[in-house]
């Protein structure tokens, strides 16, 4: 056993993590990051206090026993940290890349009131690509239990909910539009933050555990939600469809050829494969895009772009630094790729190249007033300020609406933004059938979404009368699951 | 999941109409139950294929089948003329996509078919006519030899107004002369349904604007998911925007900007037909080695401002 560690025994500073030289990654689409190697985890590892107080865990949306799989990691047993991790999260090798752990258990953590907090995220993407390498996989011994559960969508919210639900002895269908189950990890987020490859092996992962995958089927259209429960014989549905419909910005010159969403782009390059000659769809290739917004779908898209051949790439936002709500990191990677960025600039028209294509752009600048209903300084205005912008390519990336399939075509009940209505359990307002992730809260995080598939799975074992079956068994691997489970009862809703 | 077990594409027909239209039915016995008039589908050839819609021309419930009617003229539908055959599987079709076309209470409707839209019309038609409403039928093709379905919509419509460009079967000219007719004979027409290239929508449009009849057309413009989530399919509808993907596919044609669509459809044209024209040297260079088989000639993508007509 190792001597007790104190903040000052161990490593002071973060370990840094590998990155591809930004100029040569601004023309390839590998990854950035390359992740960790067993001697960095293991430094990082080290720099874990295995506080007793565990801030991280509840900082997790998923409630991951960090602590528990460092200490593994730090016992240089890979293995065993992947264990401790497959307990609460089968998608490790996603989390660890796309999750804001800066908001979430690494701000809480311990370390990082006197220094930089340890790299939670860093050593989790480096179980989980281990895990994938060496082809570990976790298949519990499940217990069917006869109950169906139907899954619509197959992105982070959908895989989540599919994987606690299967674990539990369910019979789970998860149901994508698509002709690839991943949903947005596959269409939206490109391969340089998160390789397609990786999640194949997580999706992989949940086949193993029984989970099946129905690609080509449009809920809503094909069945509905009502069809599936009083005609497919599902006894419990998870509607998990995104948010996506995506909003566009309403200016003269909107809808002119080389105006696109960051969406479009994005599906067409990333599950699309347009970038690739074997591959058949089409994509344009900007020369000077300009992509409007500063969020982490803005992020991509830039750096998509830019990895496409566009010359100059600029990113145009209404409020400033401070205000815009990517990653810290990821805008830090767009800059050192040599994206522009133009704060405090909001478009007022696009301008037509007089053959239906885009010639530029005009913008307006803009000062900070009072805080707005966000708690974010309004962005205003400057009057006279309007200036010309010469780009040949605009992406909106200015966030998403709620997608009306699901509302079109069931008696489910919607907010007045058209978001399906839940309650703190997440169940909607038809028996049997919960609700999470974008199409619930509007578009947020990936570990959200998942955050809220394995919400509503909870609800959905308490709607079944199904005890956890890893509670049962008792033992410290009931971490950061909810602990009013143990009063379930096996009381089945009448169906 | 039986019930939901689902389809491979399996290609279980296939008609020639011309050189370049050919019908393929496709079982899928679910979308067959869930298909109604005026839906789409959005079918992948293959692994690496773009994904393209297709409007539904025709369901048929008791053998579990989707009829597409597909008009060859880029890389995608000219691979699949040759590759779609009898027995062999699509990679994908996920549908049935879009609100379904209203078959409203509608006592006398006139619905109107030209080239590519021939096949979706029917449906529609077969839809009021079995709940009851009087149809009239206007059909137009380029010629003659490119007339298909008459049979089946003689069957449905109570009157039937076939028009060629040249003459050489019914009237002669477009159908907007057909529309005008049917107009001028009856007095009482609650709706036209209009589908077909965008210039002979607009067209339609115009001919009712002035007798304010009221006048739906099935918009097809560039998509990717289908599902309403990458906004290229957007339309200008009035003042407002909608995606026709969900939204649609069907809209009041006298508010629909026709010039806007026409020009966003031709956001691809050189590339598509670049990768046309790489695909049809491909071809060449195999008929060499297969002398039976006869040069693929290349046809010119349609421009959408060009009148295109007939199969």
């Amino acid at each position: 056993m190792a001597k007790k560690k104190t903040i000052r025994t161990i490593p002071q500073e973060r370990t840094p993590m590998r990155e591809q030289e930004p100029r040569a990654r601004a023309k390839n689409f590998e990854e950035v990051a390359c992740g960790y190697d067993v001697g960095e985890a293991l430094r990082e590892a080290e720099r874990c206090l295995l506080c007793p107080d565990q801030p991280c865990v509840s900082g997790c949306p998923v409630g991951i026993d960090i602590p528990g799989f460092i200490r593994k990691i730090g016992e240089n047993n890979t293995r065993a940290a992947y264990d401790v991790i497959a307990e609460t999260n089968l998608l490790a090798a996603v989390c660890g890349r796309v999750c804001p752990q800066e908001t979430q258990c690494e701000e809480v953590c311990t370390v990082g009131e006197s220094l930089e907090p340890v790299a939670i995220g860093r050593l989790e993407r480096f179980v989980g690509d281990a895990a994938i390498r060496e082809g570990w996989v976790n298949v519990p011994h499940i217990e069917a239990n006869g109950f169906r559960v139907g899954i619509v969508g197959s992105g982070p919210a959908g895989m989540a909910c599919a994987a606690d639900m299967a674990k539990a002895g369910c019979e789970v269908t998860v149901f994508e539009a698509f002709h690839q189950p991943g949903g947005v990890l596959k269409y939206g987020i490109p391969d340089f933050r998160l390789p397609n490859g990786v999640v194949d092996a997580e999706i992989e992962n949940l086949r193993r555990i029984g989970v099946r995958f129905e690609c080509n089927t449009l809920v809503g259209r094909l069945f509905t939600i009502e069809q599936m429960v009083d005609e497919l014989g599902f006894h419990a549905v998870f509607i998990g469809t995104g948010a996506g419909y995506p909003s566009m910005l309403g200016v003269p010159g909107d809808s002119l050829n080389g105006v696109l969403s960051a969406n479009e782009l994005l599906t067409r390059c990333n599950l699309m494969r347009a970038r690739d000659a074997a591959f058949d769809t089409p994509i344009p290739l900007g020369k000077r895009v300009a992509v409007i917004g500063a969020g982490n779908t803005a992020m991509d898209a830039m750096r998509v772009c830019l990895r496409l051949g566009a010359e100059k790439v600029y990113c145009v936002y209404r409020r400033s630094r401070a205000e815009c709500p990517a990653r810290a990191e990821e805008v830090h990677h767009a800059e050192q790729e040599g994206i522009e960025f133009h704060w405090l600039t909001a478009p007022v028209a696009i301008l037509d190249d007089g053959k239906g294509g885009v010639r530029g752009m005009r913008c307006i600048r803009m000062e900070l007033g009072a805080p707005d209903d966000s708690g974010r300084r309004r962005p205003m205005p400057v009057a006279g300020s309007e200036f010309d912008f010469e780009a040949d390519q605009v992406v909106y990336a200015i966030g998403t609406n709620a997608n009306p399939i699901i509302g079109q075509t069931s008696r489910l009940k919607l907010d007045k933004r058209g978001y399906i209505a839940t309650d703190e359990s997440l169940a909607t307002s038809m028996p049997g059938v919960f609700a999470g992730g974008d199409i619930v809260t509007g578009a947020a995080t990936v570990i959200e979404a998942m955050g809220a598939g394995r919400r509503a799975a909870r609800g959905m074992k308490a709607y079944l009368g199904l005890r956890d079956a890893a509670r049962a068994a008792g033992g410290e691997t009931l971490f950061g699951i909810d602990l009013g489970e143990r009063n379930f009862v096996r009381l089945r809703a009448a169906a | 999941m039986e019930a939901a077990r689902l389809s491979q594409f399996e290609i279980v027909a296939r008609e020639d109409f011309s050189d370049v239209t050919y019908l393929l039915e496709v079982r899928h016995p679910l979308m067959a139950k869930a298909a109604r008039p005026g839906q789409f589908v959005i079918v992948m050839a293959h692994e690496r294929g773009e994904r393209i819609p297709l409007t539904i021309a025709d369901f048929d419930r008791s053998r579990g089948t989707i009829t597409l009617v597909v008009q060859a003229v880029g890389k995608t539908t000219r691979e699949m003329q040759q590759s779609c055959k009898v027995g062999s599987t699509l990679h994908a079709m996920v549908g049935p996509m879009g609100i379904p076309s209203p078959i409203s209470g509608a006592k006398k409707v006139v619905c109107v078919g030209g080239g590519l839209g021939v096949a979706p019309i029917f449906p529609q038609a077969r839809g009021f006519k079995e709940a009851g409403t009087y149809v009239i039928g206007v059909l137009g093709f380029r010629t003659k030899s490119l007339v298909f379905w008459e049979d089946k919509f003689r069957a449905c419509c109570n009157e039937l107004i076939l028009c060629t460009d040249d003459g050489s079967a019914g009237l002669k000219g477009l159908v907007t002369e057909g529309i005008k007719r049917a107009i001028a004979k009856h007095r009482d027409i609650d709706e036209v349904v209009a589908i077909g290239p965008p210039v002979m929508m607009k067209g339609c449009a115009e001919a009712t604007r002035p007798h304010k009849i009221k006048t739906l057309v099935s918009l097809n413009p560039i998509m990717v998911d289908g599902t309403g989530m990458c906004g290229g399919c957007r339309v200008k509808i009035g003042s407002e925007v909608k995606f026709a993907c969900v939204d649609g596919p069907d809209f009041d044609g006298h508010l629909v900007d026709f010039d806007d669509l026409m020009t966003r459809l031709r956001r691809y044209t050189q590339v598509e037909r670049a990768a046309a024209e790489r695909w049809s040297a491909n071809c060449r260079m195999k008929d060499l080695a297969d002398p039976a088989a006869p040069a693929v000639e290349l046809l010119e993508l349609p421009d959408p401002f060009d009148d295109v007509k007939g199969g």
